[in-house]
């Protein structure tokens, strides 16, 4: 108990002083959020009273896909590339407390972005509907869904390679996501892609949790919950320590 | 020191490791005794780190079994780790650790470890709290995974070229911390190709090349078993060894640019008679060794006769020996 609980500090602590993962997982997402919200740029979809009513859900979604894949994806990447790995394989930690320790980073960051972005929303007028408390379960599947395909990236790519692909990733999920997109804005073929993304899935979760209005998503609870259960599996499969 | 019917540390016995059809280790034995330095020395390439990974148990042996402390290090990883440190040759912190953060996050991970602080003193890095592992140099980094090496008062220590890459000081540092280990009763295994690390610090050094063991007992043994009826001497290259070995009446050989080896035993006359040789010639004589050659000449010896072996040698070490 005594090590898992240093190693999730020491973790969060050099989540918290990496420059690149505080811009990541903190700073973009706040910075969509309130810049698409004042600035009448992006489509909203019909019927949406206020951009951040619909930006909200969406910019969760984003804040969800940041931490547990991309700075995650990185910080393991660069991890597996500088041996760390591979000197705890020789420590008494053990790989099951390793994840454990990875998996409270993530959820303490979660807690952090998502309490910053519930408060610039409220400031910006948010008028959340539907079933807040959905949100938390919605939350936590997304998180493993991106959790386990940053961590595929990382236990299989070099550091350099996954760097640039989960940037990569990210900017297509983002824009394929319906995160501050619509998906009544794209192409009806896009959008079919973008709601089998498990951002299309998890922004489409949070904003039938979030937004009063807003459409059923039950199919995307099914998609959300097969990239959850999947993608962790392809990175438990696939993982190469060294 | 320990007897030898005592339980070796590091027990090796015919071990073989394959990577698909390449033969990295090839039946090697030896053993590691606790509380003495063992050095496995060894060309680039040689099967040193894969020997030394299968007993930190990061991969499984082709065939042929290793027990680290009488443990499987795969089946019994979880037993080991705790009694093992292991110094990796670089890397193995994370680039925006601090080294009194790095300390302690080990410290955690075992149940009696060493107070950091007082590591930090012992490795000279109590005054980098405030630097990251990125900005350390070299030896810095060096001396920390030492440190993370030591923290859990491991049984066995494994180290990966300690000392590669260090300023004199902080070589010597960790020379001495390494010979406290040894005296405290740890067994040590040293990885390293720097021979003069190894016959300055080791009790007990294991050759290896092509994944098979060349010598194997104390750098003194070593020495002594290489020591034939010659004489050694450094001059400038190019010298004419027939009209030197014309006047002193037996066979030299140029060894090495510059390295001669006069087969004769190192008798008065026969030292006095090269160098009037060469004093003739006004030529500089660099050193002479009589009789006690250093390891170097034993591992280059060694070494070289391994990839000059006779076409019966098996084909993976006909293959590495012509990289």
């Amino acid at each position: 108990m005594k090590a898992l609980l240093a190693q999730t500090r020491s973790e969060l602590m050099l989540s918290l002083r990496n420059g690149e993962q505080l811009l990541v997982n903190i700073a973009i997402p706040l910075l969509l959020l309130v810049f698409f919200s004042a600035v009448k740029v992006l489509p909203i979809p019909t019927g949406v009273d206020k951009r951040v009513d619909f930006l909200a859900p969406g910019i969760i979604a984003l804040a969800v896909m940041s931490n547990a894949m991309v700075a995650l994806a990185i910080g393991t990447g660069f991890e597996r590339h500088y041996k760390v790995l591979k000197r705890l394989g020789s420590t008494p930690l053990g790989r099951g407390r390793w994840v454990l320790a990875k998996i409270g980073m993530v959820k303490v960051l979660l807690v952090l972005q998502i309490a910053l972005i519930v408060i610039a929303a409220f400031l910006l007028g948010w008028n959340p509907g539907g079933n807040p408390w959905l949100a938390i379960p919605a939350v936590v599947l997304g998180a493993f869904a991106f959790g386990g395909i940053g961590l595929l990236m990382a236990g299989t790519l070099r550091g350099t390679v996954t760097l640039a692909l989960a940037n990569g990733l990210y900017l297509l999920l983002l824009l394929l996501g319906g995160m501050i997109i619509p998906f009544s804005e794209m192409p009806s073929f896009l959008g079919t892609i973008g709601k089998v993304l498990p951002s299309g899935a998890l922004s489409q979760v949070l904003q039938s949790c979030l937004r009063s209005g807003a459409p059923g998503a039950g199919s995307a609870w099914i998609v959300l919950a097969i990239w959850a259960v999947c993608a962790p599996l392809a990175a438990v499969k696939f993982f190469r320590w060294e | 020191m320990v007897s030898s019917e005592s339980q070796p540390a590091i027990e090796v016995s015919d071990l073989a490791i394959y990577y698909g059809d390449r033969v990295a280790v090839n039946g090697l034995s030896f053993r590691a005794m606790s509380g003495q330095i063992t050095a496995l020395l060894g060309p680039n390439g040689a099967g040193k780190t894969s020997t030394v990974e299968t007993l930190e148990g990061y991969r499984r042996p082709t065939s042929g079994t290793v027990r680290v402390l009488g443990l499987d290090p795969v089946a019994e990883h979880r037993q080991l780790v705790a009694r093992i440190g292991v110094m990796l040759q670089s890397g193995g912190v994370a680039t925006g650790m601090r080294p009194a953060e790095a300390l302690h996050l080990f410290a955690s991970y075992y149940d009696n470890p060493i107070d950091p602080d007082e590591l930090l003193d012992l490795v000279g890095l109590a005054d980098h709290r405030s630097s990251t592992w990125r900005s350390m140099s070299g030896g810095e980094q060096q001396r920390l995974s030492l440190a993370l090496a030591l923290v859990g008062r491991p049984d066995v220590a494994f180290l990966d070229e300690p000392t590669a890459g260090i300023d004199p000081a902080g070589r010597q540092l960790i020379r001495r911390v390494i010979a406290d280990l040894r005296d405290r009763g740890v067994a040590v295994l040293l990885t390293t190709h720097d021979l003069e690390e190894a016959e300055k610090l080791a009790d007990h050094v294991v050759i290896i090349d092509h994944g098979v063991v060349l010598a194997d007992g104390t750098p003194a043994e070593l020495m002594r078993a290489s020591q034939g009826d010659e004489v050694r001497f450094g001059a400038p290259s190019g010298l004419d060894v027939s009209s030197l070995g014309a006047r002193v009446g037996a066979a030299v050989t140029e060894a090495s640019p510059g390295e001669y080896v006069v087969a004769s035993a190192a008798t008065p006359s026969m030292v006095a008679a090269i160098t009037a040789w060469l004093a003739e010639m006004d030529l500089p004589l660099a050193d002479l060794r009589a009789g006690r050659q250093r390891l170097e000449d034993v591992f280059l010896r060694l070494t070289a006769d391994a990839n000059t072996d006779t076409p019966e040698s098996t084909p993976s070490r006909r293959r590495k020996s012509r990289r």
